[in-house]
């Protein structure tokens, strides 16, 4: 017994002792924002997304691997309004890691720095898994994108004050790239607007009223519950008497819903990456736009 | 004061000049008249030129304060929005209320076997609540949990347990740390030890209605202790984590019920765990466990050979090693569509001591011999999501009561007919559920068993159940 403990505790003081690596450790819950404090940090930091674009993050599980990644992280950065509330916490209570504790520098939760669409008037379960803070899927207006780079930017230098310059430059080069690929994308995305769309969850309400996009129905019968059948022939008889120009569904949403609607209805369905990395062309966040109009547009020319 | 001091005394010089040499006025020329009138005039130019200059700011100023308005303006609907943003928060005292869930539980029994004769045959009763639940319908456990941070160092957890009988108990009441680095943690009070994996899950978490007999012999189907852990998250991208815990030894293999009176700690916990992923679409965990009790008097009931309801003790130390696996898998990450779970635990327990036959003297008198047993047991499960919101599953338990030496069988002073609960057997048992759930706040199970945990016969075991949670969105486990 007296020789294991004294094992574990020499094991324990070596692993201790181990060198910290030098960059910055981003911990981002959504592969949106890890794309932007890569932008933002550029070589200065290491980032991990906690999930992909094919991933749900309302059904993520506090795996192992991720608990491991945030005992690391010196920045947490997730989008917040109970988006990631069935694994985030356990994640702070399981990793021992007090730097990124809600309250504190190094957690940033990105949706405190926009303006959140749809905050329920009425809160109650019967209603769906609804958010009381308000739609949390906030990445699909660029402007969104350029606030949270902006607080990310200064969250990044006083975490890590050594950078900071670095930092301010990064987010001054981003910040006036993405505000003439947002005048871009709004000419270019000009012929969507008043466009109606039935989406699958109602994650894309920002890019919508971005765009001024009017959505007139979601495949979901309530926020978080599947298609139902029966959801689904009133979405096809509606869309008879008055019809959408285009139904969009997510990359980490099975395509069957929206192609049973596509099929009864005439309307095409379309695939959106949703963040970085749900398609070929959304490798970054300006391909995540590229991409989006892009295929909007095709749909409904 | 000074300067006002001057002006009057230039006044009064002036006046004094006027009044002295008055002949000096009458004495200017037509030429200086002509100077007078140029000057006024050119004075009344400069002044016009100021007054249009001044009149100019004035605009500009006016113009700027139309902006500030409109600036005011935009400012006063940003602050409407980050109003309609602040009252989606609580506000007052109950902004700081902790979260409240509840989750409610039944089920409508289906048994061969009365539940309330239920044995596990080759192992020492446990005192636990092992026994299947109820014919009939029956209100299951239902569970009151509170929680929040505390302050920017703790974070607290309660959780109380309402049974079928009506009585409350504390399942879990613990504070744990979150303010500490390097990867520790620190948990005081009531909590779900962390042997095995299943022993830390809530009930209505599980996959099944009831815990796996392994759970139930070796650990009383599920062991909570008054203790303190200390956790160790290592600073690799694979996960791994060290633990101990030491505890009252409040339960089964500790004892006696409640713990001893006793000062230090009645029980001892070390784990560790090494877990990632494999691809996106594949996590696991492995983990390896110890618990160590020294029980005095654990008491348990058993009929001895003359049928008389007797009451024997332990007293001694017992040893439990646990070796236990998960792994999940789900396409891309993503389990919503389908998804499939693989579960097992394998235990192995050394116990010695002695062991007090009729504590009581009902029967044949009080006496004691050496006890050593060395048993061990598994269960392998797996549930898999066919489509969104249903799901299947399938458990194997398997125990084997190993060997079991009798001090008081081995000297002849008893026979083995005294100890029948003792007497060696492997109870084995299949089961199979279903579960639907609407939502991830519902779920209705049906399960059934075939259970060879009773020598010389086999029970078959219907569930209907229902899961229902309810408050503050719980956060599950891996």
């Amino acid at each position: 017994m007296k020789t294991i403990l004294k094992f574990l505790c020499t094991a324990l003081a070596l692993v201790a002792a181990l060198p910290a690596v030098a960059a910055l450790n981003v911990f981002a819950c959504e592969p949106e924002w890890a794309a932007l404090a890569t932008e933002l940090g550029g070589d200065k930091v290491t980032v991990y997304s906690a999930t992909t674009a094919l991933q749900d993050a309302h059904r993520i599980e506090a795996r192992p691997s991720l608990i491991a990644r945030m005992r690391s992280a010196d920045l947490v950065v997730c989008t917040g309004s109970d988006l990631e509330v069935g694994w985030l916490p356990l994640l702070f209570t399981q990793s021992g890691n007090a730097k990124i504790q809600p309250g504190s520098p190094g957690y940033l939760e990105a949706s405190q720095a926009v303006v959140r669409l749809e905050i329920p008037k009425v809160i109650d379960r019967s209603m769906g898994d609804i958010h009381p803070g308000g739609n949390p899927h906030i990445q699909l207006d660029p402007r969104n994108i350029a606030k949270v780079a902006v607080v990310l930017a200064g969250r990044m230098a006083q975490i890590d004050p050594a950078g900071a310059d670095a930092y301010k430059a990064g987010s001054a080069a981003f910040l006036q790239k993405w505000q003439a690929a947002i005048g871009r994308w709004e000419t270019e995305g000009a012929r969507l607007k008043g466009v109606r769309v039935v989406v699958y969850h109602r994650d894309m309400s920002y890019f919508i009223q971005w765009m001024g996009m009017r959505e007139v129905g979601s495949l979901e019968p309530k926020p978080g519950l599947p298609p139902t059948p029966s959801h689904l022939a009133d979405l096809v008889e509606r869309m008879k008497r008055e019809p959408a120009k285009v139904v969009v569904y997510s990359a980490y949403n099975s395509p069957k819903a929206a192609e049973f609607l596509s099929e009864r209805s005439g309307i095409p369905a379309v695939m959106l990456p949703f963040t970085v990395g749900g398609s070929d062309k959304a490798k970054d966040l300006f391909g995540l736009f590229d991409d989006t109009i892009a295929r909007l547009l095709a749909a409904v020319k | 004061m000074y300067k006002h001091s001057l002006i009057a005394i230039g006044i009064a010089a002036a006046a004094l000049g006027a009044i002295a040499f008055p002949a000096a006025a009458f004495a200017a020329t037509e030429d200086d008249l002509k100077e007078l009138r140029e000057q006024v005039r050119q004075l009344k130019e400069s002044y016009e030129k100021r007054i249009e200059a001044l009149e100019k700011r004035l605009q500009q100023t006016e113009q700027a304060a139309g902006n500030a308005e409109v600036a005011a303006s935009n400012a006063q609907v940003s602050a409407n929005q980050a109003a309609v943003q602040a009252s989606s928060r609580p506000a007052g005292e109950g902004a700081f209320n902790p979260g409240i869930s509840l989750i409610l539980n039944g089920t409508y029994g289906n048994l061969r076997n009365d539940p309330a004769r239920y044995r596990i045959n080759g192992f020492a009763p446990t005192a636990g609540e092992v026994n299947p639940p109820n014919r009939g319908l029956s209100l299951g456990e239902s569970e009151l949990a509170f929680s929040a941070n505390i302050d920017h160092y703790f974070r607290g957890t309660l959780i109380a347990a309402i049974g079928a009988d009506d009585k409350i108990g504390i399942e879990e009441g613990y504070l744990q740390t979150i303010g500490l680095s390097n990867g520790f943690s620190v948990k005081a009070g009531r909590f779900f030890s962390g042997v095995g994996y299943q022993n830390e899950i809530h009930a209505h978490a599980w996959d099944f209605t009831d815990a796996a007999l392994a759970s139930k012999v070796f650990l009383g189907n599920q062991l909570g202790e008054d203790g303190v852990q200390v956790k160790w998250v290592a600073p690799t991208d694979l996960y791994f984590d060290v633990g101990a815990e030491a505890g009252r030894g409040r339960k089964f293999p500790g004892g006696p019920d409640g713990g001893r009176s006793k000062n230090g700690f009645g029980s001892g916990v070390l784990f560790a765990h090494l877990g990632g992923d494999i691809g996106a679409s594949t996590a696991w965990r492995l983990g390896l466990s110890h618990l160590q009790t020294s029980a005095q008097d654990r008491t348990y009931n058993d009929l001895d050979s003359t049928g008389t309801g007797v009451t024997n003790a332990f007293t001694g130390k017992s040893r439990l090693w646990v070796v236990d696996g998960i792994l999940k898998w789900a396409p891309n990450g993503n389990p919503t569509e389908k998804n499939l779970k693989l579960q097992g635990e394998y235990f192995r327990r050394n116990e010695s001591g002695n062991l007090t036959y009729d504590t009581a003297a009902a029967s044949l008198g009080t006496q004691t011999g050496a006890y050593a047993s060395r048993q061990s047991g598994f269960y392998a499960q797996s549930v898999y999501q066919f489509m969104p919101q249903w799901r299947a599953g399938y458990r194997y338990d398997r125990l084997s009561a190993g060997t079991t030496s009798i001090g008081l069988v081995n000297s002849g002073a008893l026979t083995a007919a005294a100890f029948p609960i003792l007497n060696a057997y492997n109870p084995t048992r299949n089961t199979f559920m279903v579960d639907w759930s609407p939502s991830e706040f519902s779920r209705l199970r049906l399960q059934y068993a075939r259970d060879r945990s009773q020598f010389g016969t086999a029970d078959n075991q219907v569930f209907l159940q229902y899961i229902m949670s309810l408050g503050a969105h719980g956060a599950h486990k891996f």
